[in-house]
């Protein structure tokens, strides 16, 4: 039989119930719990000769262990210098954004003081224009004048 | 001269018992593997198991004085240690996910080629299936005392040895447990 091995020591037969003083058991219980008996038998022998080869697994196992300790630490390690670029990227994006505004800002002053200046050119030319009257209108333009002096 | 004789005497003995030991691991591990294996349906815990039991036989092998056989007192501690396991309360993880433990169905598909034909085959691994069935429904004391019955093959009397209980309780156990079986085969209980 194939588990004569080590496990074929003992006979190869389970005792009959009447043997055993036990409760009859009828043929049919009698042949499952002989081909229980064996199927145990064979499970056991393979699992016992596999158990001596555990040391390989082991090492296999420490091996899958290393390995996914590195690539544990790698993938930790890309994601804080990932976040800190990231974070270090954003910082220089907004100076260059304030940086940007200020220059926006000091356009626009100057374009604003431009027009202001542009505009009181403009009053005082009018003003002088203004004063500056024909020659045919001056007699009223000496009395409105004096009106506004008195 | 009296010391070094007595401390050469000491050194021999301790050679003679370490060999006997050695022997002892050698003829019953197999043995202790299986009933656990069978036990358990768990290989890794059946070896781990069957380590703790020839660790703590080794601890305890002087105080062994052979009143009953070895593997008996073997199979007593094995019993011994697979009842704490479950017991435990630290081994509560296990006891709730036995991921290791394989299904009734793998547990029987295990069968010696032998010389059958494929039917018989089919027929036999039929019936394993439905004692395995039947086992998982039993007690785990009923457990034990069947396995020790059914697969080693050990007596009544050794039974009850290894596992304290008198033999009519022994015998109690077994009647139920083989009850079952028929049952799951289809026959009354």
């Amino acid at each position: 039989m194939r588990f004569m091995g080590i496990f074929g020591k003992k006979r190869d037969r389970v005792g009959t119930s009447a043997e055993l003083d036990l409760p009859v058991a009828d043929e049919a219980v009698e042949q499952a719990l002989k081909n229980f008996r064996q199927s145990v038998l064979a499970w056991s022998e393979a699992e016992f000769g596999r158990t001596r080869a555990a040391e390989k697994t082991v090492r296999q196992r420490s091996w899958r262990l290393a390995a996914g300790w590195a690539l544990s630490v790698a993938l930790v390690a890309g994601s804080v210098s990932g976040g800190v670029y990231d974070h270090h990227r954003q910082a220089e994006m907004a100076r260059a954004a304030a940086a940007a505004r200020a220059v926006q800002q000091q356009r626009a002053t100057a374009e604003r003081l431009a027009r202001e200046d542009d505009q009181d050119l403009l009053a005082k030319v009018d003003s002088d224009v203004s004063k500056e009257v024909p020659s045919a209108m001056e007699p009223l333009a000496q009395l409105m004048a004096e009106d506004d002096i008195r | 001269m009296a010391g070094a004789a007595a401390d050469e005497l000491a050194a021999v003995k301790l050679e003679t018992a370490t060999q006997e030991f050695s022997n002892i691991v050698t003829t019953h591990r197999p043995q202790i593997f299986r009933f656990l294996l069978a036990s358990t349906r768990d290989v890794d815990l059946a070896e781990t198991l069957t380590q703790e039991c020839f660790l703590k036989a080794h601890r305890n092998w002087s105080s062994f004085r052979g009143e009953s056989s070895a593997m008996t007192w073997l199979m007593r501690i094995a019993i011994n240690l697979q009842k704490d396991h479950w017991r435990n309360r630290r081994m509560q993880f296990w006891r709730h996910t036995r991921t290791n433990a394989v299904d009734l169905d793998e547990a029987s598909d295990w069968l010696p080629s032998g010389e059958r034909t494929a039917e018989q085959r089919i027929l036999a691994k039929e019936q394993v299936s439905q004692v395995w069935r039947a086992v998982k429904g039993l007690s785990e004391r009923q457990r034990t005392v069947f396995m020790l019955r059914y697969v080693e093959e050990q007596e009544l009397g050794e039974i009850a040895r290894a596992t304290g209980l008198s033999e009519g309780t022994v015998k109690a156990h077994l009647s139920r447990a083989v009850g079952r079986v028929r049952a799951e085969l289809g026959g009354k209980r």
